[in-house]
């Protein structure tokens, strides 16, 4: 059992391949978002490609909140909104900031986010990553489901010379290899391109619950008509543990969940689900999904590091992109890991093809791919807000400022005749005293969002 | 028949975990050394994993049933003894299958 590279996990381990010939030109580990863009264009420049995923289908393995932002398929599936397995479109996108009995929420509804080119789409995943793996297969990408990479092949030289698999007679040699393997990626590990430190630290963990209700209902509940669709996202609605909730419409469910830090979360001795519970009590949330039933239960982690938590992209023969890679953007306001994975797939597939065009796929043939990433929004909006991720988890933002602001506007709309009305610095000077915030912190932060945000 | 949790306010664990398909898969591809976790003062994966499959024992030590597995890695990255856990995933095409995730 203890049989090196047998299966899958922390401990796998690599095998050398003499052989010269490789049985395809790159095999890419992960048929998510970022596996499957890889493959779409691997296949599309006309070389061979397996797609290898653990799942029996795409998607059987993958939760996230759900929404889909589309621009970068504009690139990737030309007129992909006349295709894709959609829910609903988000024209509607609300932030709640929360305490136990408050709610401040900032919503905004954009009609042009309901018809084409379109902005978000809610889906779900056993029908978008199956969808998107379809399009990689069309083009010549050879998909080999219930299949679990276990580890790597290293050719003579050390360069990775593609995967051992849990199949009998399962290595899958290759020129490249593109780990597109998500959160845990062993692979990436094993090749030594994550820092050994603790990756807990900048991980999160998901838990969701889609909540069966009818078309109408959610549609009066929501304010919403045809296919347009919700999606709110909130803070200082998790026991002050880092993270945050959120709350997405589908057709015919809703999908509620929370994500949190997981020291944070093992620290506090607090169950996931508890805090879902807590949600689904939550005067704010209580009346828009009450009544539902349950229709599963899920669970999944995010890596939230961003920038400086990300490995090495790129290896002799290997290629890392998507959640492997830490590239899902957890800042507050957004948590958007499709799109990022789709667009480093991509970038991944292209760097591929050059390199195996080139002939050269050692680390310094695929180099372009960093290039082609930090020319993109994929690094660059990475770089430009590495620092929003740890601001967003400190206690802070977490439960200082979401009660200080609450209160803050609470006040401003209290009427207290017939005493006076109080003055917004008044208010401010209690509040901050009241919730423990320094004045100096709250300027400092207030410059780091600036500078990241503006 | 055993009482619904209050923490659980709502839905019965095991009510909550049947929404979910699992493929169960013959090996089990999570074990835990029950003796490690015995000299544990955290018990982290207690309260983090999020299927509950980590139940602590009279003796202080884990008793854990890999069957209703998330394969979301929580546990081996919260717990912090050597030894303690050891996590690969199910062989492919088996465990947990998600329909609405
Ligand atoms: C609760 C939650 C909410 C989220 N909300 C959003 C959101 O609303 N919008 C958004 O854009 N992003 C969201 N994200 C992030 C998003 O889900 C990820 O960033 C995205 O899925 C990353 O895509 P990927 O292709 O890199 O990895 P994944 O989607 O994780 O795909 C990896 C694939 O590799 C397979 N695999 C892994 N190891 C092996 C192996 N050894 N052999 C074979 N196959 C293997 C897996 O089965 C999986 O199919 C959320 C995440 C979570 C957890
Ligand atoms: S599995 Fe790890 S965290 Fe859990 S009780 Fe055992 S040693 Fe402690
Ligand atoms: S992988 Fe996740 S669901 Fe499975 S035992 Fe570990 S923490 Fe629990």
């Amino acid at each position: 059992m203890d049989e090196p590279g047998g299966y899958a996990g922390p401990a796998s381990k690599s095998a050398v391949v003499s052989d010269d010939s490789r049985a395809f030109d790159v095999v890419v580990v992960g048929a998510g978002p970022a596996g499957s863009a890889s493959a779409l264009e691997v296949a599309r420049a006309g070389y061979t490609v397996a797609l290898v995923e653990r799942g029996p289908y795409p998607g059987a393995k993958n939760v996230y909140g759900g929404v889909v932002y589309g621009r970068i398929l504009d690139e990737l599936v030309p007129g992909w909104w006349e295709r894709m397995p959609v829910q609903r479109w988000v024209t509607r996108r609300a932030t709640m900031i929360m305490t136990p009995t408050q709610a401040l929420t900032v919503d905004m509804r954009a009609q042009d986010w309901g018809r084409p080119p379109y902005n978000g789409a809610t889906a779900y995943r056993a029908d978008l990553d199956a969808w998107l793996a379809d399009q990689a297969v069309a083009a010549g990408a050879v998909l080999i489901p219930a299949t679990v990479a276990t580890g790597l092949l290293r050719g003579p030289d050390g360069s990775v010379a593609g995967v051992r698999t849990d199949r009998p007679d399962g290595d899958l040699t290759a020129s490249v290899v593109i780990a597109c393997d998500g959160v845990n990626s062993f692979l990436a590990k094993e090749a030594g391109m994550y820092p050994a430190e603790n990756v807990a630290e900048h991980t999160t963990l998901g838990v969701k619950e889609t909540i069966a209700l009818p078309r109408e209902v959610i549609d009066e509940r929501f304010g919403l008509s045809g296919r347009d669709g919700a999606d709110i996202e909130m803070i200082g609605c998790t026991r002050g543990i880092p993270g945050g909730g959120f709350l997405y419409t589908n057709l015919e469910s809703v999908s509620l969940g929370v994500v949190v830090g997981l020291t944070g979360l093992a620290a506090a001795k607090v169950r996931p689900e508890e805090l879902i519970a807590d949600l689904k009590e939550h005067p704010a949330i209580a009346p828009l999904v009450r009544g539902g039933t349950l229709q599963e239960y899920s669970a999944h982690l995010i890596p939230e590091g961003g920038y400086r938590s990300m490995p090495e992209l790129v290896g002799d023969g290997m290629l890392v992109a998507g959640d492997a890679a830490a590239m899902c953007l957890a800042a507050g306001i957004w948590l958007e890991g499709v799109n990022f994975a789709l667009g480093a797939g991509m970038y991944a597939g292209r760097a591929a093809a050059a390199a195996l065009r080139s002939g050269d796929t050692s680390k310094s043939g695929l180099a372009a791919y960093r290039t082609m990433l930090e020319d993109s929004f994929v690094l660059a909006d990475h770089r430009k807000l590495r620092k929003v991720p740890d601001l967003v988890l400190s206690q802070r933002v977490q439960a200082d400022y979401p009660g200080l602001l609450c209160d803050l506007v609470q006040g401003l709309f209290t009427v207290e005749n017939p005493a006076p009305k109080p003055g917004l610095r008044r208010l401010l000077r209690l509040g901050t005293r009241a919730h423990g915030v320094r004045r100096r912190d709250l300027v400092r932060d207030a410059l780091v969002g600036l500078r990241s945000f503006g | 028949m055993t009482g619904v949790d209050p923490r659980y306010r709502g839905i019965a664990f095991e009510d909550r975990m049947a929404t979910v398909d699992f493929r169960v898969s013959p090996r089990p591809h999570i074990t835990v050394d029950s003796e490690v976790c015995r000299s544990c003062t955290t018990k982290a994966c207690v309260h983090a994993c999020p299927a509950n499959l980590f139940v602590p024992t009279a003796e202080g030590g884990i008793l854990f049933n890999y069957e209703q597995c998330f394969e979301c890695g929580t546990c081996y990255q919260v717990c912090d003894a050597e030894g303690a856990i050891t996590w690969t995933y199910p062989d492919g095409g088996q465990g947990v299958v998600f329909r609405k995730g």
